[in-house]
């Protein structure tokens, strides 16, 4: 009699544990904890990813990180007489998180102008992709590509000193 | 004392016939659940859910982190979750006769898979207690100079072999303990204790297809290893380990093994084929690819692959519906890049490049041919978006480059 209970509990058991959904399959396709999804969108969707021709005197340069840290980022500016940034440009090795904080930043420095750009603070970049704890420092190298590439432009309207920048 | 031999045997027989076997395993076994959404996403927003997927699972290719259970494995379990429910140590009666004879049954279930005595092994809680066992072992040692050797036997990282008998050969003739760490290797390549001179050995039960929560310590009868108990009561475990031991994990844990012994040539060579499979086609369409750790001594189911010029988290975010896993500094919470591939003097930036593939009894030739294909397309995406791709494109050499310190 209780081998027959063992039996019809057995089969039960089994049938609840295969047939049933163990986990609602949303939490494990897209882990929220780690990857917000505004960051699957800066990889997914890409803008302004490419490069601007680095001779020009009109574009600015940032490159900032080292491979052996797991994180570069490569920032350009094209910035019209006005002084204002008209096109940017990003190229990223580094993390989800890194690829996003680099892209924003090309967004957001569209249409101001080279001082305006310069407020712009890794802490709003962070707040912005809702960036964990762990992950801060990929927005204060975004912060610094951008002031990289802002200073590469300000050498390059200096009158004809030395050779033009090379890097 | 008659009547405890009799319930032993009558409890074994009870086992084998409550979990069939089946003649033919189901080998392309994979737990893919479609999530019939509304029952079920109570609490979030079902319209994402239904949209994200289909509700599909991502693909398991990191089998070095943790395995599925075997089916096999479940069914030796299931009786023992449900109606054998006794204490293993109850000498009084049938519950505790019935549950002891199961564990001393999966005992030799674990022992015959490494080639040793039952009576040397002892259940743990997992490898790791059972290295903390084996090293706490060095602080008990009676003459000051003795001491031991602890070697992993197959690296979880990147899958290097390392030569367990040749090494267990020097410990005996220095009079040395040998431990060794074979959570990766028990049930995946042939080990015996006695051919390979080891005189203590850490089993883990979810590495190889069975629970989790549970492991096994070997520890060598003659000569006589004398070990420290990591936690006093009981005296369960001949003294060495007490707490009462989890009769449903351990005959899981048994089972496992015997599972894996049976299946051990037939996966090696499948695992092998799978692994070919994989490195070749993605070592033909995408260059700059460095396969990490000694191509020979290796086991082929863990395969650590850099990928130059593409940082590895970002991979692993791309390819976001393959489970999988990095060396990269950014997957780990201290940031630090694995301490392994530095080890083996892979370049910084490598480290960083570094994916680890992982093909297990059930991984099919349709997840891999899947993995391969969106690796190699995700692989050429990232590097359209890498500034050191590049840099080498134009020729630039990224050694010599002064890169700025963050």
């Amino acid at each position: 009699m209780a081998a027959a209970g063992a039996g019809r509990l057995r089969r039960a058991a089994s049938a609840l544990l295969l047939q049933s959904p163990r986990l609602p399959a949303r939490e494990l396709s897209a882990p929220a904890r780690l990857y917000h999804k505004k960051v699957v969108d800066h990889y997914e969707n890409p803008r302004n990813v490419g490069s601007l021709d680095k001779t020009s005197k009109n574009v600015g340069t940032g490159l900032v990180g080292a491979p052996a840290c797991g994180d570069v980022m490569k920032l350009q500016i094209q910035v019209d007489e006005k002084g204002k940034i008209v096109d940017a440009r990003f190229k990223t090795f580094g993390c989800g998180s890194a690829i996003a904080s680099s892209s924003l930043a090309t967004e957001w420095v569209k249409g101001k102008t080279v001082e305006e750009a310069l407020t712009i603070k890794n802490t709003d970049i962070a707040k912005e992709l809702c960036l964990p704890p762990v992950k801060l420092h990929c927005s204060m190298l975004a912060e610094d590509a951008i002031k990289a590439a802002l200073a590469d432009y300000k050498l390059k309207q200096e009158p004809k000193e030395g050779d033009a920048k090379k890097k | 004392m008659l009547l405890r031999v009799a319930w032993r045997r009558a409890a074994l027989s009870v086992t084998v016939a409550a979990g069939p076997r089946p003649a033919v395993p189901n080998r392309g076994l994979r737990l893919r659940v479609i999530d019939n959404a509304p029952q079920s996403a109570v609490h979030c927003d079902a319209a994402a859910a239904s949209e994200a997927e289909s509700g599909l699972r991502p693909l398991y290719m990191d089998v070095q982190a943790t395995a599925p259970l075997d089916p096999r494995v479940l069914d030796a379990m299931l009786p023992y979750l449900i109606n054998y429910y006794g204490n293993p140590h109850s000498r009084t009666h049938a519950y505790g006769w019935e549950s002891e004879a199961a564990v001393e049954h999966a005992r030799q279930q674990v022992a015959s898979l490494i080639g040793a005595d039952p009576r040397e092994i002892i259940f743990t809680s997992g490898a790791t207690e059972s290295n903390n066992i084996a090293v706490k072992e060095l602080e008990a040692a009676i003459q000051p100079d003795t001491s031991l050797v602890s070697i992993m036997t197959v690296n979880n990282e990147i899958g290097v072999k390392q030569p367990i008998a040749e090494i267990g050969q020097i410990c005996s003739s220095r009079k040395v303990y040998f431990h060794t760490d074979a959570a990766q290797a028990v049930g995946k390549i042939p080990l015996d204790v006695n051919d390979m001179k080891i005189d203590l050995m850490s089993i883990s039960g979810h590495k190889i297809y069975g629970p989790k929560g549970v492991g096994a310590i070997y520890i060598r009868r003659r000569p006589r290893v004398r070990v420290e108990p990591l936690q006093s009561g009981g005296g369960q475990e001949r003294g060495m380990r007490s707490g009462t031991v989890p009769t449903p994990l351990v005959v899981g844990l048994g089972a496992a093994c015997e599972v894996a012994q049976q299946e051990m040539e037939y996966d090696h060579k499948r695992v092998s084929q799978l692994a070919e499979r994989l490195i070749q086609k993605i070592m033909k369409s995408l260059p700059d690819v460095v396969m990490n750790g000694d191509p020979e001594h290796h086991y082929p189911g863990c395969i650590n692959l850099s990928f130059a010029y593409v940082e590895g988290e970002s991979l692993l975010m791309a390819l976001k519906d393959v489970a999988l896993s990095s060396g990269s500094a950014c997957t780990s919470a201290s940031l630090e890049p694995s301490y392994v591939l530095r080890a083996i003097g892979a370049d910084e930036d490598l480290a960083h490049s570094s994916i680890r593939f992982g093909i297990g009894r059930f991984t099919t030739e349709e997840e891999v041919d899947y993995t391969v294909e969106k690796c190699i397309q995700h692989v050429k995406r990232l590097r359209e978006m890498s500034p050191l791709w590049e840099m080498v494109q134009d020729g630039i050499d990224l050694k010599s480059i002064k890169w700025t310190q963050h």
